[in-house]
């Protein structure tokens, strides 16, 4: 924190007041009020979703939501954090799904449901087009939903501003896993090795490597010829 | 955004950088890399390491707060629990850990049959795995080997990894790609399917598979959802806080926590597995951390109080890469994949000091060289760092290559108003992990009490004293399978185990006070305490 910017912001922390130095996030923030987090608080690196979070700013006749480790506070911010929020997560067996249009029929047929109010996009703490996957997901159209969703964090702040009741994270899980078990092409020179491996085809060259005095493993190491 | 000086530094960076795309940096020899390693790298800062007085490992170095917290009290001291009458949690698997390691050591012991919880401190998949971005490595193109891999690992170790036990690391390694594809992993790929892959520090090949650099969350998201598809039961919110070991002195179970309640729980078990992950939150020598809140090394601990002996607890990684710039993401990661796609590390000056693809150790040791010698750049605050020039990437790459491969990156500091296409990274090294743990042999199982098995970051000797980017992801896969194999295998020919008990931890404590250590703590940690009325902070 630099010196000259020290001033202070009031927050209000499910609305209750407290003053703390600007430029601090959100999380910390509720840590220099005195919270000690054990819900809403992960990887603090803004991959996990733990710490997913709805504010409004004073005068703001909006709702926003953020991710609290990313987000830093302003002066009359309103806050209140959404550890959990209760996804539906259907079961499957990656084995016997496969990507046709009935899976999300099946297993999210909620989707269908969606009344195209874009609050799940506006809500995104990853500023992702979560509407535009979920149609991708009605269409069948997994690969494209995939890539659309892959930045997802699962934090859930979608879902909870959805008024069809649609578990966007988890339709976007089954799309992802759909995408990269059956529709992309499978690696031939992954499998080779694999197959290279379980004959045992490195056994003899590895016992060599490894009965090598040390002095020599190192001679090895240091004149290695490194792939350009 | 940046101060005035940095963006006159800026300036120096952007005339070098032309001259910089087109010519390489040479490497260290290895004298040049020891030299640089026993004056900069914190591992050899005498000051910051004590003598382990009392357990399997006593007499040798650790760094203090790991002392402090191995010779602390117990959570549970002076209790008695009578766990054998009517357990609350009775499994043949128990699984200490709900992170990468865990999630595949619950999969592969539910599918070979056993009764299986994961108990967790925190949630399913708040774990360091999550937090992983540059890539997992495997051997498997025509131009590589496992036996290249092992000895790039081995080297980049110090030759000090445990030799089985890299050697399954890097033979298992293309399996354990193929399982994750096979769960639907989405690797970045050609069309055709070819694996796209670059180099990681101290690599000879390049073998870094990726998904963009959410690598580690891909990962994590999806064996998580597999473990639920597989109907893993999953108790958040629980910490073990001690071991309960059987009459015969093996492992049985654990003594659980709820974080909410503070609700004491006992769970016994035929084995149990430790996959507790890192340490970073216990901010050894003041550094930042990259890791995830809950890295407060636990199963050290409870390991090690059961007779557990430690690896090369006197190693850790400090990633060269940690943010240094704005103070919002102080010491937040970022991915080796930026130095991978081409970006050097530039001084004040706008010098290209050292090959950015040296390993970890090497790397973070030239940065504080670089700060220490006056040629960092000035952070308000009185501390300096690197510049890590990502500019250089959409140069070499084309347009949309920083958008595509490190979109995690390009976000976190746009946040800030740093666009890092067009101007480079502020870095300073910062605390990544653990490289030492508790000891294992090629099963995962603890040689020193049986049926304990370890699995992921907590277990020491993998990757000898550094870790190669890459090896971790890696680590996980193959060795939180092989525990979740090997202890459900095993668990199917034990008996329920009886006369569970705390006596170890009696033991313990008794040779710790023998030994005239008063300890004010309480171990383990379980989570940091961040707040403004924290003592010391």
């Amino acid at each position: 924190m630099s010196e000259k910017d020290n001033s202070s912001v009031r927050v209000f922390l499910f609305g209750k007041r407290y003053d703390v130095p600007a430029g601090l996030t959100i999380m910390a923030a509720m840590e220099y009020s005195g919270y000690r987090l054990v819900r809403g608080c992960g990887c603090r690196n803004g991959f996990c979703g733990a710490c997913a979070t709805i504010y409004r700013v004073h005068g703001d006749r909006e709702l926003r939501a953020c991710l609290a480790c990313q987000k830093t506070v302003e002066d009359g911010m309103y806050v209140a954090t959404l550890p959990f929020f209760p996804l539906v997560k259907e079961i499957y067996d990656m084995e016997q799904v496969r990507p046709a249009d009935q899976v999300m029929m099946s297993l999210y047929p909620e989707i269908y449901k969606c009344v195209g109010c874009n609050a799940c996009t506006k809500a995104c703490s990853q500023e992702l087009r979560v509407m535009q996957y979920i149609a991708y997901a009605q269409r069948g159209e997994y690969e494209r939903c995939a890539e659309e969703s892959f930045d997802c964090v699962m934090c859930g702040i979608c879902s909870a501003r959805c008024p069809a009741g649609i578990s966007h994270p988890q339709v976007a899980m089954l799309a992802r896993r759909l995408t990269g078990k059956y529709i992309r092409p499978r690696s031939q020179h992954l499998k080779d090795r694999v197959d290279a491996l379980l004959r045992g085809a490195f056994d003899a060259e590895m016992d060599a490597m490894m009965n090598l005095p040390l002095e020599e493993i190192k001679t090895l190491y240091n004149g290695r010829e490194i792939e350009k | 955004m940046y101060t005035p000086e940095m963006f006159d530094s800026i300036k120096k960076v952007e005339a070098t950088r032309p001259a910089r795309l087109s010519a390489e940096v040479g490497r260290l020899g290895a004298a040049e890399k020891d030299q640089l390693l026993a004056k900069y790298h914190p591992d050899y800062r005498k000051d910051a390491f004590s003598t382990i007085e009392v357990g399997p490992n006593k007499g040798e170095r650790a760094p203090h707060e790991l002392v402090a917290i191995l010779q602390a009290r117990s959570r549970v001291s002076g209790v008695s629990i009578n766990a054998d009458a009517n357990p609350d949690v009775d499994v043949d698997v128990l699984i200490i850990g709900g992170g990468g390691s865990g999630a595949a050591a619950a999969i592969e012991a539910k599918k070979n049959g056993a009764d299986v919880l994961i108990v967790t401190k925190l949630r399913m998949g708040d774990a360091n795995t999550m937090m992983a971005e540059g890539g997992i490595q495997a051997a498997d193109k025509a131009n590589d080997s496992p036996v290249i891999h092992y000895l790039d690992a081995y080297g980049g170790g110090h030759f000090k990894a445990q030799p089985d036990l890299l050697r399954k690391l890097v033979m298992d390694a293309p399996l354990a790609i193929q399982w994750l594809e096979g769960l639907g992993v989405l690797f970045d790929k050609d069309k055709d399917g070819t694996m796209i892959t670059t180099h990681g520090g101290g690599t000879s090949r390049k073998r870094m598979h990726a998904a963009a650099d959410y690598s580690g969350m891909e990962i994590m998201r999806t064996l998580r959802d597999e473990a639920y598809n597989m109907g893993v039961p999953v108790m958040d919110f629980t910490a073990a806080i001690e071991l309960l070991l059987d009459e015969n002195g093996a492992a049985g179970g654990a003594v659980l926590q709820n974080m909410e309640t503070g609700e004491r729980l006992t769970a016994r078990a035929k084995t149990v597995i430790i996959a507790t992950g890192g340490a970073g939150r216990m901010h050894y020598q003041g550094f930042p951390t990259s890791n995830h809140y809950g890295a407060t090394a636990d199963g050290l601990v409870l390991g090690y109080r059961a007779g557990a002996k430690l690896l090369y607890q006197y190693t850790l990684q400090y990633h060269p890469t940690g943010v240094a710039y704005p103070p919002q993401v102080y010491g937040a990661l970022v991915t080796e994949k930026v130095r991978s796609l081409g970006a050097q590390l530039v001084n004040v000056d706008g010098v290209a000091y050292l090959n950015p693809l040296e390993t970890r150790d090497v790397s973070a040791a030239g940065v504080i060289r670089e700060c220490a010698i006056g040629k960092g750049v000035p952070i308000p605050g009185g501390t300096s760092g690197i510049w890590l020039d990502s500019p250089m990437i959409d140069e070499l790459l084309g347009k949309g290559a920083i958008e595509k491969r490190i979109p995690s990156m390009l976000r976190m500091l746009g946040k800030y108003g740093i666009d890092i296409r067009e101007v480079p990274i502020l870095i300073y090294p910062t605390l990544h992990y653990q490289n030492g743990g508790l000891r294992i042999n090629v099963t995962c199982e603890s040689p020193d009490v049986s049926n304990l098995f370890v699995a992921g970051e907590a277990v020491g000797g993998i990757h000898g004293e550094n870790r190669l980017m890459g090896n971790s992801l890696l680590d996980i896969i193959v060795f939180g399978r092989t525990a979740g194999k090997n202890a459900s295998e095993k668990a199917k020919g034990l008996p329920i185990p009886t006369g569970l008990n705390l006596k170890h931890v009696d033991r313990f404590m008794k040779e710790a006070e023998a030994a005239g250590v008063k300890s004010q703590t309480v171990s383990p940690m379980l989570l940091p305490d961040y707040t403004r009325h924290a003592a010391g902070s």
